[in-house]
């Protein structure tokens, strides 16, 4: 069969895939199902799309694989305590799910929430053009409710585990969390695999920051090569509160972040922070929006790249500053290091500012290492290859450092150690 | 320590360096002085093992080793080490950090132990007082901020940290004000031994008042033209080059 005969329609990738079984708002499905309908995977002639092929993704036809494979999903933990879910081909597990009672917390799945509750899924969620939130809504397998009550502080670890077990299988997960009052709180999040192949986690975090709220989203992408993930991030802060964000992506053959925070209220800080270190195949592309709607915003942007081998990988990053929205400063910068020739990056900033009392700037970089700080490093005793270490370390490592939990720096670090021989 | 013979090296296909021979013993310093574009620059370059310069004929014994077939780092851990004339930036990569990897690996090429982090505080103390190198410059990122005379003073730091056999110290003192020039030549002064030798690479005579040569070398065309006692270097600053050019002429 030739190229052009294969069906690259949604309907296609679809056809061994069940129709969400969770009560959610029936209009909601309604639009989702009509937005695939008839539609066709994006095309790199889409302006979101241009540097992402999802060719190989479109020519799969994914089953929802609800057994588990008996992987220990518990070691790919990075807190060893507090509230987990592990999410195994997109199905809860309970033996692993572990709930701690904390005070202020409750975790539960969307087949538990009321009617009432389940009003609030996909409000903050664009479905027209965006197929994979709607896949994500018309098929969804599993929903998690996270409800952080108003001025509570939770100190305990509250971790979502992604894990893909099985050979060309979906997930499609959707977490809702809603951040109180003057709540804090934060939430890790790992994307994994064992033992899976051509598979995809499509995940969508709906994240509601409330007034004079902090909280705090880590995630670690480490799915083996093979496999897919679309993350998809929807965010909404309300007045005086403190969203920050890492996202650190170590493996995976495609890898799409969508990030979108609403700065929906004044005196908000919004920090993004993202690292990839990529070899082989792999390619990850992160699209963040920044939505500048309110007055005395703060944001920080800052995202850095390691692209070894053929590696490829995009960023995007656009920050609106509406025309209401004065005395915003808005700062964002892209780093890159190719450390081969055939190594490369797309990396596209953006600014739409419409108001005319600002300080905004955005950067960004792409190069080579210093090649005269790796011969200067070598006539010191130092090793060509420890040379190259220490100063990709160095680079990456001003990304990475932004990251305060000791956790999560662990967990990172061990996979660095593990794929790409560093000692952190 | 070191005996050159015969070192002819070209980069992209311009031969800089015909036939150089030099000699230096250990316990020694030695100046190798000359006008601009003599090659002086290119022989520290080749003996550290860049490797844009390309050797196409010679030999150097470096204590019994052959130089020129070791990599950049191996001859770093045999001993030999180099002051750059314009030490690199590297941002985020923290002195203290770059040193101890560094010494971490010439031990571990000696097959000893890797240093204590007990012991090599107490050694970066000790050492960065030769050159008065405040400590908060030896925890900063590598360079990053420093001003020419700190990059100098760091780079006899590090030459006191690695403790070299040979230390070639390329235009060391370019740039340098009297104090800052003195504070450099005092740590080099107290670092001379024995057992190692140093080749001080210069334009100025200046430099030689402090770090008294044994034996100063005029490089000129790619060749060691002239060899003297220090006095030569004087008669360099008095004289210039000019009649070192007409004297190769006249042969």
């Amino acid at each position: 069969m030739s190229e052009t005969q294969i069906d690259r329609s949604f309907s296609a990738f679809t056809k061994h895939l069940r129709q969400t079984e969770i009560s959610l708002p029936a209009d909601l499905i309604a639009q989702s199902l009509d937005e695939l309908n008839g539609k066709s995977f994006p095309t790199t002639r889409i302006e979101a799309w241009k540097y992402t092929r999802l060719t190989k993704l479109s020519k799969l036809s994914p089953t929802f694989a609800v057994q588990h494979e008996g992987v220990n999903s518990a070691s790919f933990a990075i807190h060893s305590t507090g509230n987990r879910v592990v999410l195994e081909n997109g199905a809860l597990h309970l033996n692993t799910t572990q709930f701690e009672a904390v005070n202020g917390l409750s975790i539960k799945r969307f087949s538990e929430c009321s009617t009432e509750e389940l009003q609030h899924i996909g409000s903050l969620l664009t479905l027209e053009n965006e197929p994979f939130n709607a896949l994500n809504t018309a098929f969804l397998q599993e929903g998690i409710f996270i409800q952080i009550d108003d001025n509570a502080q939770i100190d305990a670890p509250i971790e979502l585990i992604h894990l893909l077990s099985k050979v060309e299988c979906a997930a499609t997960i959707r977490v809702f969390i809603h951040v109180g009052k003057f709540a804090k709180a934060a939430l890790t999040m790992g994307t994994w695999s064992a033992g899976a192949d051509k598979s995809i986690l499509n995940a969508v975090s709906e994240i509601h920051v409330s007034e004079g709220a902090h909280f705090t989203l880590r995630k670690l992408q480490s799915e083996e090569e093979g496999n897919f993930q679309i993350c998809t991030e929807e965010i909404e802060q309300k007045k005086d509160s403190v969203f920050t964000m890492h996202t650190v992506t170590l493996n995976g053959t495609l890898v799409r972040n969508n990030v979108r925070v609403r700065v929906n209220g004044t005196n908000c800080e919004t920090n993004l922070y993202g690292a990839y270190l990529l070899k082989g195949n792999q390619h990850a592309d992160n699209h963040t929006v920044i939505d500048h709607m309110m007055p005395h915003c703060l944001s920080n942007e800052l995202y850095k790249g390691v692209i070894d081998e053929q590696a490829t990988a995009v960023f995007n990053g656009k920050v609106f500053v509406r025309k209401d929205a004065q005395k915003i400063n808005a700062f964002q910068s892209n780093g890159n290091v190719l450390m081969t020739d055939t190594a490369s990056v797309n990396s596209k900033p953006e600014l739409e500012i419409y108001a005319d009392d600002v300080k905004c700037s955005h950067g960004s970089t792409t190069g080579q290492l210093d090649e005269e700080a790796v011969f200067y490093l070598q006539s010191r005793g130092i090793s060509e290859r420890s040379a190259r270490n220490l100063l990709v370390e160095a680079f990456i490592g001003e990304v990475l450092d932004k990251n305060n939990n000791q956790d999560f720096t662990n967990k990172t670090n061990a996979i660095l150690n593990a794929r790409f021989g560093w000692e952190r | 320590m070191i005996t050159i013979k015969n070192l002819h090296a070209s980069i992209d296909g311009k031969e800089i360096l015909k036939g150089l021979n030099l000699e230096v013993p250990a316990g020694q310093v030695h100046a190798i002085m000359g006008p601009n574009g003599a090659g002086k620059s290119t022989l520290a370059s080749v003996l550290a093992g860049r490797e844009d310069y390309e050797v196409t004929d010679g030999t150097v014994d470096f204590d019994g080793v052959d130089l020129l077939e070791l990599s950049t780092e191996d001859r770093a851990r045999e001993g030999m080490f180099l002051a750059f004339q314009y030490p690199v930036e590297i941002p985020g990569v923290s002195n203290v950090n770059f040193l101890r990897t560094a010494l971490n690996e010439i031990r571990e090429y000696k097959g000893q132990e890797a240093i204590s982090a007990k012991d090599f505080m107490a050694m970066v103390r000790e050492k960065s007082a030769i050159v008065e190198l405040d400590a908060k410059l030896a925890s900063r990122a590598v360079n990053e901020g420093f001003s020419g005379g700190e990059k100098k003073r760091n780079e006899i730091f590090q030459m006191a940290m690695l403790e070299p056999k040979l230390a070639i110290l390329d235009e060391t003192d370019s740039g340098l004000d009297i104090d800052a020039l003195r504070i450099v030549a005092n740590g080099v002064n107290k670092l001379r031994s024995e057992k190692n030798a140093t080749i001080v690479i210069t334009h100025y005579q200046r430099l030689l008042d402090y770090i008294v040569p044994d034996v100063v070398h005029v490089l000129y065309n790619g060749r060691i033209v002239k060899s003297g006692p220090k006095e030569l270097a004087l008669e360099l600053e008095e004289k210039g080059y000019d009649w070192i050019k007409a004297e190769q002429e006249a042969k």
